[in-house]
């Protein structure tokens, strides 16, 4: 399972990298979005899977899942929901003051 | 601390009164309080005299960073006490004629003597310094504080360029110099000179003896101006007349000189110094005297020739430096070679230092340096005529002047050379003389420039921007004429240097040539018979007469008029391609797309994986350990790369945004496969606001569109993002792989079993995130609340009026 995922979770970074190189706005913060679905699973999948029960000791078995992982990648989607929501009103403010969604566009002159 | 110590930090502790000085007291010109610090100096080292003179050296030693080996350790012998007397001498006398020289009304006076204190300090440092990381700091002191004088008129574009130009090619000597330290420090195991000096053995069998000779001679060669590093000496001239007069006559550019003496003793067993040194310093005498004769502006003429006498200097500590190659200090080739440079040293420096002031005082009384439209000025200014005529002379090599008595003697080292066939080259060292000679004709010929075109001749008023051309004020004569009456003292009494000054720095440029109580020879004599030397000097001067009578026909030739020197079109260019290249490989990179950015970042995180996988090689497989894939599995897996790849060809915007949050609820089912509740709940929530939050900002967000990117563009695209793909997969294998064959137990095993017992606590992601890591979650609050914050004021902030966002 493990190298399946693997697998899975590097084409979804494949295409969030992709997303993120494009020149339309929107892409760019889908891809983020994409990027840190990958991540997410990165993170779970390097520490083993299914091993024991899910962290609650109500279940009193034997062996549980690695919790610590599941701690990080918990975080992680928080901070990740605080990106989003950061960009998405970053790129509706900028589009609101420059009418402009393209990056090409948005390049600065040299001199500036 | 001794009183050495103080002596030499005197300078710099000093230099914070003048701007206090130049403030309150306004009536009397700054100088005349500066002017005391060189005079008490110089009669403090005066004190020095006898103990040097009896043969014995002084070290004092205070601690800086001993575990490194750096100690601001001073050592007085006859070679350094040469150098602190000329610093601090001639130092008293600018700073007595730049009172005259410049106006307490209009000059900003606090910057000037503050930056001259600095270089006075440094300078010092720079000879008493026994540690060789100490001299380096002082040496680099001396190339900051000097380009600080170049540029003292910094509204003129010319000084700016000038101290540039001196800044660039003496650091950069600097800086190899630095690097030539180091590798003595590797060979020899100390940062002390004479530690170096006494325990030659390591050094002298090392192969890094060669690239730290080659390195701390580019130091001394820049400093020294020596070719090709010459250049910057005669742009150096947009500088003050005392300034020049100090640091490009007596002092900064004599450092390198001091360097190659101080040096000696370590490299000079070689035959690469011997060769390099005495051929760098005559292509550097001849190039210099050629130079200056096509000159036009009386200081560009004595800074060519400057050039040329440090030239001279030089190619005679290479002659005397293969006193190491034989081993003994009696042979009359390296006795004479070093008694040469060191008495020239000192005659160089008090004609050459003269003779600027002079160069000075014609300028500041007729508005004017060129010699084109000088002429004439013998009655007008019959005190300074005189006062340069002597100069001159004495710089030509003309009898009795001490000029002339060096000027032999050099003749002499450079003959000896042909009969002792140095290093097995005979056929060869016919050159060095013939060189010698031809150079010193040009000097001949630019003195008599100098002299006739200045101050004989036609006087034209017209030509000059001051209307009233008069003597200087006595103050400004004062100082040149010491330095002339120095000339003729000892040009008439040779003898009075020679075991007082001259015989100990001998000892300090060649110890161990001789034993404890034993003396060199020191004899100078005017009068050597009638042998080859005084044929050479009635050659310079029959020829140099001959080229002077003749010059009418001669500065019609093109060469005349060329007076821009090859290597500054060099440095021109260089600098300038240095410019425009580092602009160029700018704008390549920093294009203003995210996109390259991005790229730049993906492609180099690539390249750090694989160099650092293969280097530790860390790739690794297994199929051992895995758990096993239920069949519903497939199909999550299936479903979540068909939406994730789906995303970037789709068109439509509500489309994209469902596609995304459909990928982001599998991953939630996927975290409860994975025993995972807690993650799968966030998620389920998180993605839930995410997709309701991209819905709500859509009637204000950008449309999709259809990219048209060329080829070009989208090759290196994907072969980037599928990089990144595949380098993820491998590392995510890898680390699993290797995170289960490791086989230790890692920080999660506490958590588990003392989540109940300390925390209270049944489910142990939550113990973790609000006991465990409680200050983490405290921080990651603090994120939310900060993008919140940001969130708010990007919707709700609004700028007035025309500034922009």
């Amino acid at each position: 399972m493990e190298i399946a995922m693997s697998i899975v979770i590097g084409i979804v970074f494949s295409v969030a990298v992709y997303m993120l190189l494009s020149r339309n706005i929107i892409r760019v913060v889908l891809g983020t979005l994409i990027l840190s679905h990958g991540n997410h699973l990165l993170l779970i999948t390097m520490s083993g899977l299914q091993r024991g029960a899910p962290p609650l000791l109500n279940f009193n078995e034997e062996s549980y899942t690695d919790p610590l992982p599941q701690a990080l990648v918990l975080t992680a989607i928080v901070i990740a929901f605080g990106v989003t929501a950061f960009l998405i009103v970053l790129v509706y403010r900028m589009y609101k003051e420059h009418e402009l969604d393209d990056l090409e566009d948005l390049r600065g002159s040299i001199d500036e | 601390m001794s009183a050495l110590h103080f002596a030499t930090l005197t300078p710099f502790l000093l230099a914070i009164l003048i701007p206090f000085l130049f403030k309150y007291i306004k009536r009397i010109h700054t100088g005349w309080f500066v002017l005391f610090i060189p005079l008490i100096l110089f009669i403090y080292f005066l004190t020095f005299i006898p103990v040097t003179a009896a043969g014995e050296t002084l070290m004092s030693s205070m601690a800086w960073v001993p575990s490194l080996g750096i100690n601001f350790d001073l050592y007085i012998d006859g070679l350094s006490l040469l150098f602190a007397l000329l610093i601090t001498g001639i130092g008293t006398l600018i700073i007595l004629y730049s009172v005259y020289y410049l106006d307490k009304r209009t000059e900003k006076l606090n910057n000037f003597y503050v930056y001259m204190l600095l270089f006075m300090g440094a300078m010092l440092g720079v000879v008493l310094s026994d540690n060789l990381i100490v001299l380096y700091v002082f040496w680099e002191m001396t190339s900051i504080s000097s380009s600080l004088l170049i540029s003292y008129w910094y509204y003129r574009d010319k000084s700016i360029y000038g101290a540039q130009k001196s800044m660039y090619i003496t650091v950069f000597g600097g800086l190899s110099m630095l690097a030539g330290f180091s590798l003595i420090y590797i060979m020899a195991g100390t940062f002390s000179i004479q530690g170096i000096v006494a325990n030659l053995e390591p050094v002298v069998n090392s192969p890094l003896l060669l690239p730290a000779m080659i390195l701390v001679l580019l130091g001394a060669f820049t400093k020294s101006a020596q070719f090709p590093f010459h250049i910057w000496l005669p742009d150096a001239m947009e500088a003050p007349t005392p300034v020049s007069a100090y640091l490009h006559s007596a002092t900064m550019v004599k450092a390198g000189i001091y360097l190659v003496a101080r040096m000696t003793p370590v490299f000079g067993g070689n035959a690469e110094w011997f060769w390099i040194v005495t051929a760098a310093g005559l292509t550097t005498m001849i190039w210099g005297a050629v130079s200056a004769v096509r000159q036009k502006d009386l200081k560009a003429i004595l800074a060519f020739s400057t050039v040329s006498q440090l030239g001279m200097i030089m190619s005679l500590l290479g002659a005397g430096s293969a006193a190491y190659y034989f081993g003994d200090g009696d042979n009359a080739l390296y006795v004479t070679a070093i008694i040469a440079a060191v008495f020239h040293l000192i005659n160089h420096a008090t004609f050459k230092g003269a003779l600027f002031m002079a160069a000075g005082i014609i300028d500041h009384e007729t508005g004017t340096r060129d010699i084109r439209n000088l002429g004439g000025l013998l009655t007008i200014m019959p005190i300074t005529a005189t006062l340069s005529f002597i100069g001159l002379a004495s710089m030509a090599g003309l009898p009795p002047l001490n000029g002339f008595l060096s000027k032999e003697m050099f003749f002499n080292a450079m003959t000896y050379i042909t009969e002792y066939g140095i290093f097995g080259i005979e056929t060869w060292t016919v050159i060095l003389p013939v060189v010698a000679w031809i150079a010193s004709i040009f000097t001949f010929l630019y003195c008599a420039i100098i002299f006739f075109r200045t101050f004989t001749g036609k006087f034209r008023p017209e030509k000059l921007e001051t209307r009233h051309v008069h003597e200087a004020p006595i103050g400004m004569l004062v100082s040149p004429a010491i330095l002339i009456l120095l000339v003729v003292v000892i040009g008439l009494f040779p003898n009075i240097l020679a075991y007082s000054l001259i015989e100990p720095a001998m000892r300090g440029i060649l110890p161990g040539m001789i034993g404890a109580g034993e003396f060199f020879e020191v004899d100078i004599y005017h009068w050597h018979g009638f042998n080859i030397e005084l044929m050479m000097t009635i050659g310079v001067v029959l020829f140099g007469s001959l080229l002077y009578m003749t010059m009418q026909k001669w500065s019609k030739l093109p060469f005349y008029h060329r007076e821009n020197d090859v290597f500054n079109t060099v440095y021109d260019t260089g600098y300038e391609g240095l410019i425009k290249g580092s602009q160029f490989l700018t704008r390549i990179q920093m294009t203003g797309r995210l996109r390259d950015y991005l790229m730049y970042i993906c492609a180099f995180a690539i390249l750090l994986f694989i160099y650092t996988m293969l280097r530790f090689d860390a790739f690794v497989i297994s199929t051992e350990n895995l758990s096993g894939i239920d069949p519903y599995m497939w199909g999550l897996m299936l479903l979540l790369v068909a939406s994730v790849i789906a995303v970037p060809f789709i068109n439509n915007r509500i489309t994209a945004i469902i596609v995304t949050g459909f990928a982001g609820f599998l991953v939630a089912l996927m975290f409860t496969v994975f025993r995972a509740p807690d993650l799968a709940l966030t998620q389920l929530l998180i993605e839930t606001v995410s997709v309701i939050m991209l819905v709500l900002a859509f009637k204000h967000l950008p449309k999709l569109w259809k990219e048209k990117t060329r080829p070009m563009i989208k090759a290196p695209r994907l072969i980037i993002s599928i990089g990144v793909g595949v380098m993820v997969t491998l590392g995510s294998i890898s680390a699993f792989t290797l995170g289960g064959q490791a086989g230790y137990t890692g920080i999660s095993e506490f958590f588990t079993e003392n989540a109940k017992s300390l925390a209270g606590g049944y489910n142990i992601v939550n113990v973790i995130l609000v006991d465990f890591r409680g200050l983490d979650t405290l921080m990651e609050v603090l994120v939310l609340g900060l993008a919140a914050i940001g969130v708010v004021s990007m919707i709700k902030l609004r700028f007035k009026g025309s500034e922009d966002v």
